[in-house]
């Protein structure tokens, strides 16, 4: 009876043992290769030193505009001087330079080494190679900014003298986790790159390109396309462009990683944003201008961003583990 | 167990794996006993490197059934995984760490037992003679140190089989020497060997049985004198040299005697089925000629190679 053969058959055409075999092990190497490595200790320099520069201007602004504000701990975050910019605009510009940095060669290097076959023959699945390798990145990262946000914190409290309020403590820890989602993405854009190329420079170059485009360019396009796309007579006459150009405008703008981790970073670290999108003046009817938002209403305004974020990063992941199952193991 | 009361380790039947338009390997059969050593011969891109992922399960398979200790490659990779050593050609290791921490790295990966891991990787490493560099970063190591790594891995897995691809390519002699003698070690511990080369006469030296591949196809299997006589014809070759005889009219009336093939120097080689010493000295001292050399040649990998190659591109 055919149905009998198919239903016995079934469970033998599945393959047998967990994906997470030996998972654990490739992290491990790979998290200390990262730790140890010289390139990691070049990123967190850069990091470090861009940040306390940014900081340290903040600190100084800071102290000239008297502590009446409430919020006087995420200034240090998101306030400016120039040529700097903020400590906010720094990490949304590192972030992915770090990410890139070290994702660029995961799978290829692996190749170029000739350790790919000699690893997979040991009694693993590919997915735990792919999977480790990002986990060990993704961690090293989150050491390095959760690192770096304390450092910032003791800092402000060094200088300022303030203790950061628990609202405070808790906006940051969202917007640290933020940053992690956007660097889980960049992440993830980096290592399709290294299963894409073989050659390491091609995948570097590839991720770079991709990351300038983004955070350079896009901002720019996502203004022009609009005006162009819906040609409108406000726009020619008065310059004023339509509602429907900066609707398409926002929604183009927030195809970048980059524009919705800004977005969630302003709206988390500047309390008093309302909202992310356009407002007309009836939509201010009886609102007190400045008032600060609670936690929980920022939180809400950035939830759509915070999960784009994190569904970018696994949906660029599932790709390149479709790709990387498929890659051969020969060189 | 699986593959309890069966003595073959390797079973492979009409395996097949077509890349496109190309066939790289077409319905190949293969079986490797326990305990013996199994050379893949031929060309390179024959399909030998193909049929050895197939059976690791690191490609998948077109068509055809295989089973390395009863288990399926593509199915059950990590049981096949666990039992069966690779070498890689060419193998790699990461250069920035020493040879003990890529073995145990490896030992991870391979689920060797948290509290071995340190009395093994020692064993293996004595095993292979690179204790004394244990500590050094594989980065400056030689061809053949990183080869002897390779199968101080295969050793540290406990595999009950190795299967080695070009375990010898761009070795020194000395090297080559030492890894041979490994990989005979390997084999005297009852591990099954199934080695690819293209370097005969080493192939010949360690292989109880040989398979020769050609254009995805195994063209000719079985030991070495089992295919010298289905290609060279004549199981056996006598090298005669004598002085005072008419050599060529006496060594072609002998019984049994196919083909005489004059040599440089007076040297003569004669075909045959069976061994003809006895008859050669006889008739050569009976016509008062004096013997200077009588001796068997074994048939060699080299010449059965050519001249099936030669043949094959002849049929072409």
């Amino acid at each position: 009876m055919p149905s009998i053969e198919a239903t016995s058959k079934a469970p033998a055409a599945r393959r047998e043992g967990s994906p997470w075999t030996g998972l654990s092990a490739v992290f491990l190497k790979e998290f200390a290769d990262h730790l140890s490595s010289a390139r990691m200790r070049v990123l967190e320099w850069l990091v470090l030193l861009f940040g306390i520069a940014a900081v340290y201007t903040a600190i100084q602004d800071l102290r000239s505009v008297a502590a009446q504000d409430p919020f006087l701990f995420l200034r240090l975050f998101t306030l400016s001087r120039d040529p700097l910019p903020s400590f906010v605009g720094l990490l949304a510009f590192l972030i992915p330079l770090v990410s890139i940095g070290l994702g660029f060669d995961a799978i290829n290097s692996e190749f170029n080494r000739r350790t790919m076959s000699r690893v997979l023959a040991q009694p693993i699945y590919r997915d735990a190679l792919l999977f480790g390798k990002f986990l060990a990145a993704l961690a090293t990262i989150a050491v390095s900014l959760a690192a770096l946000w304390l450092l910032i914190v003791g800092l402000g409290l060094l200088v300022l003298g303030v203790p950061p309020s628990g609202e405070e403590v808790v906006r940051g820890i969202v917007f640290l986790i933020a940053s992690l989602a956007y660097a889980a993405v960049w992440l993830a854009a980096a290592i399709f790159f290294s299963v894409v190329f073989r050659s390491a420079a091609t995948s570097a170059l590839c991720a770079l390109g991709l990351w300038l485009l983004l955070s350079l360019l896009w901002p720019m396009l996502a203004q022009f396309i609009p005006q162009a796309v819906l040609p409108n007579d406000t726009m020619i006459l008065f310059g004023i462009p339509s509602v429907e150009q900066l609707e398409m405008q926002f929604t183009l703008a927030r195809l970048s990683p980059n524009t919705l981790f800004g977005e969630i970073v302003q709206a988390m670290l500047n309390p008093s944003t309302r909202s992310l999108g356009l407002v007309f003046p009836q939509q201010l009817v009886g609102a007190v201008r400045g008032t600060p938002l609670p936690f929980t209403q920022s939180l809400l305004l950035v939830w759509p961003q915070l999960t784009a974020l994190i569904a970018a990063a696994i949906l660029i992941f599932s790709i390149t583990y479709v790709a990387f199952q498929r890659q051969e193991v020969r060189a | 167990m699986p593959h309890m009361g069966n003595d073959l380790v390797i079973e492979a039947t009409g395996l097949t794996k077509r890349y496109r338009e190309v066939m790289a390997v077409d319905a190949i059969d293969l079986a490797v006993r326990r305990g013996e050593t199994f050379g893949l011969l031929g060309p390179n891109g024959a399909g030998k490197t193909t049929t050895i992922l197939m059976l690791l399960g690191l490609t998948d398979t077109t068509a055809g059934r295989v089973r390395v200790l009863g288990f399926d490659p593509a199915r059950q990779p990590l049981q096949v995984k666990r039992r069966v050593g690779y070498m890689p050609d060419s193998v790699g290791f990461y250069d920035n760490l020493t040879a003990r921490e890529n073995l145990r790295y490896t030992a991870r990966l391979a689920g060797v037992p948290r509290e071995d891991v340190d009395r093994r990787i020692d064993a293996a490493l004595a095993r292979v003679d690179l204790t004394a560099v244990a500590d050094r970063r594989t980065g400056t190591f030689s061809h053949g140190m990183r080869r002897r790594l390779g199968l101080a891995e295969i050793v540290l897995k406990k595999a009950e089989i190795a299967i080695l691809d070009e375990p010898t390519s761009g070795l020194d002699p000395q090297a080559t020497h030492e890894i041979l003698t490994m990989i005979h070690e390997l084999k005297t511990s009852g591990v099954a060997v199934l080695l690819s080369s293209h370097l005969l006469d080493q192939v010949q030296r360690i292989c109880d049985r040989v398979a020769l591949f050609n254009r995805g196809k195994i063209a000719l299997l079985g030991t070495v004198p089992e295919l010298a006589q289905k290609v060279l014809g004549g199981g056996h070759t006598t090298v005669v040299e004598a002085q005072g005889a008419n050599l060529p009219t006496i060594l072609a009336d002998i019984p049994g005697a196919r083909r005489v093939i004059p040599g440089e120097d007076g040297v003569f080689r004669v075909l045959a089925d069976r061994d003809l010493r006895s008859d050669v000295a006889q008739r050569v001292t009976a016509a008062g000629g004096r013997l200077l050399r009588l001796n068997v040649e074994e048939p060699s990998l080299d010449a059965i190679y050519r001249s099936y190659f030669e043949s094959a591109r002849r049929a072409a």
